[in-house]
């Protein structure tokens, strides 16, 4: 069965400085899949996150999103043609209600604030925040802002979703349910792509793990595929990690 | 978003009342003064509010949008014998465009850096309003005499009208207001006031947001000067386009509640009598307590409501409950 194609990047560049924080990285994204890109830290993984999504212009390559050349187009324009994403430090409206951030997400789509809101009533309840739906946004813990971040991308009404280690800092109860609720988003029929360093959660959620190292791709394939690889065990894993897995 | 209850549309209707038959029993023309100041400055406080309380934008340039406003006005009223009314309306275009000119390119500018902007903007236009013949340079511009009427925007036998004028235009600002608080722009003004990066990655355009908040605001802040120029009949840079009047702006807008419908509202209905008042009272003997009294009211404001009046009157509204 042939899948559309959500994403490609092609030949991706970013250089700042001297520092080439992405070189030349290809990949692309099926349509349903959940990818995980996962590297060191300084890898270049939030900055391919950037040029994906417009914070960034890369200097070089290309960006498709369903066939469409979106390669330096301006963020918010990104973000109607259907690609949504968190932020590695957590980005809420902070004088905001959880259910006025959520609706704030949904006027993407709605022009009138009622059916906004009610959208956003749904998606908080599919996030499970919506008994906290008239919380200030600085009042929430760090799990429900990260939860909240989620709702408010997914309230955009996304085709593809990008989390930036939307599980970093997270209890292991917490992070159970952030692995459900990915799954959940999964089963609606969108495509993810996230960036983790949690490897337990990237074994069990991935389909397909792309490893970065200063600014290459150094690797592709299933995470059990991954896992095995000399090279990602060096770079990234660590002898002892591979051990566990074997 | 404010849902209005019964309770608040009844003191709502019963302030507008107390407004309406204010100057009606209270005949001193000084008092009605303050009173159209009160407003005036009501008005202007709401149209910073939309910018800098909503959007996040803190001007301290508002000065120039009430002085192109008032300008415009008069200049096209002197030398084209156009009608005042009309004037108002191309003020308000005039301060929108001049608004969106300089407000694209410092679409980037958040913060400080905007407020830093905003107050050289301000300072540019006054001198060269200061310099610039065709509109009387430093002396200003003088309104004929005309005969009074609603239609020519101008009353000489009372000041009532004008109060009346005034506190629609306050009305009318109000609306514009609430309406932006509880649309979709009001939302992502307010996303934009807590960051451009979560605005646009919520879809929001953020540049045109920003120019929408800066022309809207322009538009009513010149409304206000083409008000002030019908009333006192004489406008020169030294009046309408002062840094002071900008800073007076943010002060009440501030100490009343930013980022509330009402707050700015309240604001000048305390610091305008404060400050015309002890004026009044104490000025004369050039001492400049009057200066300290109002200052000293500011302190305390900020001091212990830094939030600014609108938050303790809404929170004791809430324990009346």
């Amino acid at each position: 069965m042939n899948k559309a194609i959500c994403l490609k990047v092609e030949g991706l560049s970013k250089r700042f400085g001297g520092l080439a924080a992405n070189e030349d990285i290809h990949f692309s994204v099926e349509e349903g899949e959940i990818v995980s890109v996962i590297g060191p830290n300084g890898a270049g993984k939030s900055t391919l996150f950037n040029c994906v999504t417009g914070f960034y212009k890369p200097d070089r390559g290309s960006v498709f999103f369903y066939g469409k050349n979106i390669t330096g187009m301006r963020s918010d324009r990104v973000c109607n043609l259907g690609i949504a994403r968190t932020f590695q430090i957590v980005e809420v409206i902070s004088e905001m209600t959880v259910l006025e951030n959520v609706t704030t997400g949904a006027l993407l789509r709605y022009r009138r604030i009622k059916p906004a809101m009610e959208k956003a009533g749904e998606i908080l309840t599919f996030t499970g925040l919506y008994d906290k739906r008239h919380f200030l946004g600085t009042e929430l813990t760090i799990a429900d802002k990260k939860r909240l971040e989620v709702s408010m991308a997914l309230a955009t009404a996304p085709r593809l979703l990008m989390l930036d280690e939307s599980m970093a800092g997270l209890t292991k109860v917490e992070l159970r349910e952030i692995i459900d609720l990915i799954r959940k988003i999964r089963d609606k029929g969108m495509t993810l792509i996230i960036v983790e360093h949690v490897m337990e959660a990237v074994m069990q959620i991935s389909d397909r793990v792309v490893v970065l190292n200063s600014g290459k791709k150094i690797m592709e394939g299933t995470p059990k595929e991954v896992c095995s690889d000399r090279e990602v065990i060096q770079a990234y894993l660590g002898e002892k990690y591979s051990a566990l897995v074997k | 978003m404010p849902n209005f209850p019964m309770r608040q549309i009844i003191a709502g209707f019963a302030i507008l009342l107390l407004l309406i038959v204010f100057p009606l029993v209270i005949s001193q023309p000084f008092h009605i003064h303050v009173m159209i100041l009160v407003f005036m400055f009501g008005m202007l406080g709401v149209a910073w509010n939309i910018l800098g309380g909503y959007a996040g934008m803190f001007s301290f340039g508002q000065a120039a949008f009430f002085g192109i406003g008032a300008y415009t006005s008069s200049y096209l009223s002197i030398a084209y014998g156009i009608n005042p009314w009309i004037g108002l309306v191309a003020g308000g275009c005039a301060a929108a465009l001049v608004a969106a000119a300089i407000g694209y390119p410092c679409s980037n500018l958040r913060g400080h850096y905007f407020a830093i902007a905003s107050i050289a903007f301000a300072e540019i236009v006054r001198i060269v309003f200061n310099n610039w013949q065709l509109v009387g340079a430093a002396e200003g511009l003088s309104l004929p005499m005309q005969n009074e009427s609603f239609s020519n925007f101008l009353f000489n036998s009372s000041k009532l009208p004008y109060y009346y004028i005034m506190l629609a235009f306050l009305l009318l600002s109000l609306a514009v207001c609430y309406f932006i608080a509880t649309s979709k722009m009001g939302y992502y003004f307010r996303a934009i006031k807590e960051s451009h990066k979560i605005a646009e990655v919520l879809g929001v355009n953020v540049v045109l947001y920003r120019l929408m908040a800066i022309m809207i605001s322009a538009f009513l802040s010149a409304m206000a000067g083409t008000f002030y120029a019908q009333y006192i009949l004489y406008i020169d840079p030294g009046s309408v386009m002062l840094l002071a009047t900008s800073i007076q702006i943010v002060l009440i807008s501030m100490l009343g509640g930013a980022g509330s419908i009402m707050g700015p509202v309240i604001g000048a209905a305390i610091l305008i009598p404060a400050s015309e008042y002890t004026r009044v009272a104490l000025g004369f003997k050039g001492t400049g307590m009057d200066m300290l009294i109002y200052g000293l009211l500011i302190t305390l404001i900020s001091m212990y409501y830094p939030e600014g009046v609108w938050k303790l009157l809404s929170r004791l509204g809430r324990q009346l409950k």
